[in-house]
């Protein structure tokens, strides 16, 4: 068993046994493989060509579909996760899949990679360039992230949205919590993971 | 002819016959009261008879799969590239049965042979065979080889209609169904096409209403000009393009009503090849089983609740190019799945081929089927 990236690992922590999920661009099917052993069943949704075969030799249920298309193939309420890690910033239109994420999903978990960390800032400012960091390896003209946020734009989105945050973990670029991330998360969070679900109207 | 059987092929098959003595009652309410079968084996069947895979073939499609008949055989069987010890449907894991269905005219009772009342050509009189019959000759096919349960049943085109069709009708017997460039229900366009090689036919002189034997002609013309069309369907315009483009056999434009342009040339030749080996009923009959095909209109049209008591996992694959079994036909399918909580993986392979691509080795293609036959294949030892 191929060990789990560590934000993948928190995901896998705050899944419940036994449940249905959703894995918004599962990628190889690791998580989804991880969590087979806990009886949690479900589909991964991917679109890249190469990660399919992945996915059929790890036994995932793969389906290879475009995102930005929302996820119409799909009843509401038929699942009761939906997973999006580190894909939300790269959809065209992130408040669209947030809606159809919720729409599917009793709960979801969306995690994402925080603009507003300082080392984003600092370059951005004092350097005048689009921030480069092991969160965000690649440069402003290859990589596929359209819509970066921060922390604050992501809540304030969820706000808007009446989304309610059962609970949230930001970590920094090793994947670890600290003192000061508590105090200051979108200043020194590299990372962000939510666990949400449609507000009661 | 190959210089040498290739290591991978399963080398030198011979066609194996099969006589069926149980009436088959047809969906037509018609009965076939005795028939024969032929098709052929690849591998070896384990003796937990576990480890069986069904080919089922397409419109014109026969029995002979993969391999070689003689060391003479100009080409291998119509799906060699997929099948064979080491290929993606492996030879050395699995026993692959293919057959000719029923209705066919490359060996399998069907128009061309003899009517045991009449003791003349069935021709236009013999019944017309649905999916849902197909599936159940196969069946006591698979009886008669001692195979209770498949281990999965593939097909492309009206061949993956058979494996829903086996999916839906005999749920225990089938554990992975791979259903490729495939579709639960043909479109009107589709049907329109179907309906333009029907009165290409049937609007042959020679066609007869179907007697042709009896007159000792066939409707070459009617048949290739069905064939023309079927071809051009299942190619995609960049593919023609590609293969092609505005070529001229000769130097210059002629001026005249003659061939001149490479693709006019390449389906002539193509569909005269076909006319001369295909028979124009079965031809007929194969269109009518495609047009026929809709398993939901029994549930409603919710194809979601028609595919409910399945048990087989299914790979569902589909082609970019492919308008004739698009993939928005193959995402119908895999909506229904998922809606009725199947276990159900999708590929949507790029290809430039169009709905031909099925029957070509494009890598990507047949590395999912691979890697989806050693999954079932591990399954089978765990």
């Amino acid at each position: 068993m191929k060990k789990l990236r560590t934000d993948l690992q928190i995901i896998y922590d705050w899944i419940p046994n036994g449940v249905r999920v959703l894995d918004l661009g599962c990628g190889d099917g690791n998580l989804l493989t991880s969590l087979q052993r806990r009886d949690v069943t479900g589909y991964g949704l991917e679109i890249d060509n190469s990660q399919i075969a992945n996915c059929i030799e790890s036994k995932v249920n793969v389906i290879q579909a475009d995102l930005d298309l929302g996820l119409p193939q799909f009843s509401n309420q038929s699942f009761d996760f939906v997973i999006l890690s580190q894909t939300l910033q790269a959809v065209k239109r992130p408040d669209f899949l947030l809606d159809e994420i919720i729409r599917v999903g009793k709960q979801a978990i969306i995690g994402f990679p925080n603009f507003g960390h300082w080392q984003c800032r600092k370059q951005l400012v004092f350097g005048g360039k689009m921030p480069v960091s092991k969160t965000l390896p690649d440069y402003w003209f290859n990589n596929s992230n359209i819509h970066l946020c921060t922390i604050k734009d992501f809540e304030k989105l969820a706000a808007d949205k009446h989304v309610t945050i059962i609970k949230r973990s930001i970590l920094n670029h090793s994947h670890k919590d600290s003192l000061g991330i508590k105090l200051a998360p979108n200043l020194l969070g590299e990372i962000a993971l939510y666990q949400i679900k449609k507000s009661a109207v | 002819m190959p210089d040498s059987i290739p290591v991978d092929s399963v080398g030198l098959v011979s066609p194996q016959f099969i006589h069926i003595d149980t009436p088959l009652s047809l969906e037509s309410g018609r009965m076939l009261m005795q028939y024969d079968l032929v098709y052929e084996t690849y591998g070896e069947l384990n003796t937990q008879a576990s480890n069986a895979v069904l080919i089922c073939h397409a419109l014109s499609g026969d029995h002979h799969a993969a391999g070689y008949h003689s060391l003479e055989d100009k080409r291998a069987g119509w799906w060699d590239n997929l099948i064979g010890p080491g290929k993606a449907i492996d030879t050395n894991l699995f026993f692959v049965v293919s057959l000719n269905n029923l209705g066919g005219c490359q060996g399998s009772t069907g128009p061309t042979s003899i009517n045991p009342d009449t003791q003349k050509p069935y021709g236009p009189d013999f019944p017309i065979i649905t999916v849902v019959d197909w599936v159940n000759s196969q069946a006591v096919l698979a009886d008669k080889l001692g195979i209770r349960q498949w281990a999965a049943i593939v097909g492309g085109s009206l061949g993956g209609m058979q494996a829903i069709q086996w999916a839906i009708s005999l749920p225990d017997r089938i554990r992975h169904a791979l259903i490729i460039a495939a579709a639960s229900k043909l479109s009107a366009q589709n049907i329109a096409f179907n309906e333009v090689a029907r009165t290409a036919i049937k609007g042959d002189p020679d066609f007869h209403d179907g007697h042709y034997a009896e007159h000792n002609t066939a409707p070459r013309k009617g048949l290739g000009l069905a064939r023309m069309i079927g071809h051009i369907t299942y190619l995609s315009d960049e593919a023609m393009g590609k293969k092609f483009g505005r070529d001229l056999r000769h130097d210059s434009l002629n001026y005249d009503y003659d061939v001149e342009f490479q693709v006019e040339s390449y389906l002539r030749y193509q569909s005269e090849i076909f006319a001369e080996h295909f028979d124009a009923n079965t031809y007929l009959l194969m269109t009518k089983a495609l047009d026929y095909f809709d398993p939901a209109k029994n549930f409603n049209d919710n194809l979601a609740q028609t595919l409910a008591e399945i048990k087989a996992k299914c790979l569902v694959i589909s082609f970019t190019t492919d308008w004739r079994f698009s993939p928005e036909r193959s995402h119908e399918i895999v909506n229904a799945l998922l809606t009725a909580n199947k276990s159900v993986t999708y590929a949507e392979i790029e290809a430039t081929q169009g709905h031909d691509a099925f029957l070509l080795p494009i890598t990507r293609y047949h590395q999912i089927v691979g890697t989806y036959m050693k999954r079932i294949a591990s399954e089978e030892e765990s």
